[in-house]
């Protein structure tokens, strides 16, 4: 059973992916150094204060724009542990699954969880709890092949398991 | 039930006589591309599991264009694993500076992208061969990786929207005007996941440089591709430049579709997006008195011949106002000698606008007309969002080429119609 839990960090619709990481900053594919600009666009100080296992709630289209795949590398290793959100963008979560960070669709969540919360969620189910307020919401659950990319830590060592290498 | 020209693609592609949205299906690439800042990525991940191939070394392309010519040390040892990449694999379609070009321009230009071909980039903006009938769609590193090594990726089939234009475009409007009023009608989700289908008697009057910017910003939308059904006009652009036999598929009457949208494009008027999204558009005449700092005509959006010669007409006998930069960027190598022999470059000098060799550069906000804190932008590219082209606090306004081209002269946003006599 794979259980997340963390703070959460409540962001609107349409965070686009200049927003969490602009372009100029993905010559270095360091993952340590794309986290520093993780959100800097319009959370200058996301970096420096998000734990580890914290957690993304946002509205809808979460992660439009470019192809880039430091956006979800970045917030990754910023420390995020899973993004939940009303939509996302197709290209941005296709990426995330691929370097191994969870999302889950959810309508419910963002609208009665606040910045702050202490957040649950377990992957397996699809559930989600929020201890401030004692609520609880479901999540699409993530379809059986990409649990098989996460379990396989992300495409590239799925691609690897498969040619034998 | 008929299929959509998407769905059937896809279907030939997977060795399946049918194919639904939402099914998953594992599809064969005909083209697999990336640049200067995908392929790095690619290279890594190609170590981090012990292998060193590619499925096919002609259906492989690389074209450095984003942060070329090298635009600073990092940038430099970028693109120098890419070429060395190139050269190892023997990669037949590796285009180095000086034969370039914005990639998204370059491969219709080329020949190297045929209708009903499935193809996939990383880069958002590899939609933008879905104006020549093929299957197009942006992927990440990872995804790009895999193509790269096996020539084969699994897709989930998309829902269509049909998109219905009808009417004469009014003076001054063409492909841009048209996909950003879409964009501004259903918002930058509007399309998310799904495929747009653009049709209608204005489509098949609109040349393939307008349908070339109209797929290219499907993905603005959110869309997974934009297509069009190959006819006259694909043909025609097609006959001499295809380098493989190319399919055609068309729609079938009956084929499903999740939505039809219908546009009488005599309404329309040249468009802006407003800082900081696409979707933020006003007609010309309401856009109000915005005073602007650079002007950047080019992209993978608008910068082939047909958009500098309509940015030329307009700055004609003008001058760019003072104190502002109007930078002009042919998309290819070719688009630049065309736009030479054509004298074009005659009249953009005397107009005081800078020309650049081909570059992706100041749309990513990467090199070649970065903005400052505060300053405002008019651009033919296809983003506005925080940051885009530069500072957090600078803006982005997006339009056609004679819009941008008539606010270069104004120095403040202006409709083609203040400036010439045309």
């Amino acid at each position: 059973m794979m259980v997340l839990r963390g703070r959460a960090w409540k962001f609107g619709r349409d965070i686009d992916t200049d927003v969490i990481i602009p372009v100029r900053y993905c010559g270095n594919p360091d993952p340590n150094e794309l986290a520093k600009h993780c959100m800097e666009g319009i959370a200058p100080d996301f970096y420096r204060k998000v734990k580890p296992g914290d957690i993304i709630i946002a509205e809808e289209n979460f992660g439009c724009g470019s192809s880039r795949e430091p956006a979800p590398i970045s917030i990754k290793a910023a420390g995020i542990s899973c993004i939940i959100a009303k939509s996302f963008a197709r290209i941005f979560y296709r990426n995330a699954f691929n370097v191994g960070l969870p999302l889950l669709e959810c309508l419910d969540a963002p609208e009665w969880i606040e910045e702050g919360y202490e957040v649950e969620v377990d992957l397996d189910t699809g559930e989600i709890r929020e201890f401030s307020q004692g609520r609880s919401f479901s999540a699409k659950p993530v379809p059986p092949f990409m649990q098989q990319l996460i379990r396989d830590g992300g495409l590239m060592n799925h691609l690897a398991k498969e040619l034998g290498t | 039930m008929g299929m959509t020209i998407t769905e059937k693609i896809l279907a030939s592609h997977s060795g399946m006589d049918k194919v639904s949205p939402g099914e998953l299906i594992n599809a064969k690439i005909d083209i697999a591309m990336g640049h200067d800042l995908s392929i790095p990525e690619v290279i890594d991940k190609l170590e981090d599991i012990g292998v060193d191939k590619v499925f096919d070394k002609e259906r492989v392309v690389i074209v450095p264009d984003h942060f070329t010519p090298n635009k600073d040390i990092q940038a430099a040892e970028n693109c120098k694993r890419v070429r060395g990449f190139a050269k190892r694999h023997r990669i037949s379609h590796y285009y180095e500076v000086g034969e370039m070009g914005i990639c998204h321009a370059l491969l219709p230009e080329k020949g190297i992208v045929g209708a009903g071909d499935l193809v996939v980039g990383g880069d958002s903006h590899t939609c933008t061969y879905g104006a020549l009938g093929a299957f197009s769609t942006g992927v990440g590193s990872s995804d790009l990786t895999a193509a790269i090594l096996t020539g084969m990726l699994w897709f989930k089939v998309p829902e269509s929207i049909r998109f219905v234009y009808h009417g004469t475009l009014k003076k001054w409007v063409d492909g841009k005007d048209l996909i950003l009023h879409t964009i501004g009608d259903i918002g930058v989700d509007g399309a998310l996941y799904k495929a747009m289908e653009f049709s209608g008697e204005t489509i098949d009057q609109l040349p393939m440089s307008g349908r070339l910017t109209m797929a290219n910003m499907a993905i603005e939308a959110g869309a997974k591709n934009g297509i069009f059904e190959p006819d006259q006009t694909t043909e025609k652009y097609l006959e001499g430049r295809a380098r493989r036999p190319y399919k055609i598929f068309r729609s079938d009457a009956d084929a499903l579709y999740a939505d039809v949208r219908e546009y009488d494009v005599g309404r329309i008027e040249p468009q802006v997006a407003f800082p900081h999204l696409p979707s933020n558009t006003k007609a010309i005449s309401e856009v109000g008195d915005i005073a602007i700092d650079q002007v950047v005509i080019g992209s993978c959006t608008n910068g082939r011949i047909e958009d500098l010669r309509v940015a030329a007409q307009v700055l004609q006998g003008n001058k760019v106002a003072p104190y502002v930069r109007l930078i002009i960027i042919p998309a290819t190598q070719e688009v630049y000698r065309q736009a030479m022999q054509e004298g074009l470059f005659e009249i953009f000098l005397d107009a005081k606008a800078a020309i650049s060799t081909p570059t992706c550069g100041p749309c990513v906000g990467g090199h070649m007309g970065v903005l400052a804190k505060g300053e405002r932008a008019v651009s033919t590219t296809n983003r506005n969002f925080i940051g885009r082209m530069g500072h957090p606090e600078s803006e982005v306004f997006l339009c056609n080429p004679a819009v941008a081209a008539a606010s270069a002269v104004k120095g403040r946003i202006a409709s083609p119609e203040e400036v010439t006599r045309i």
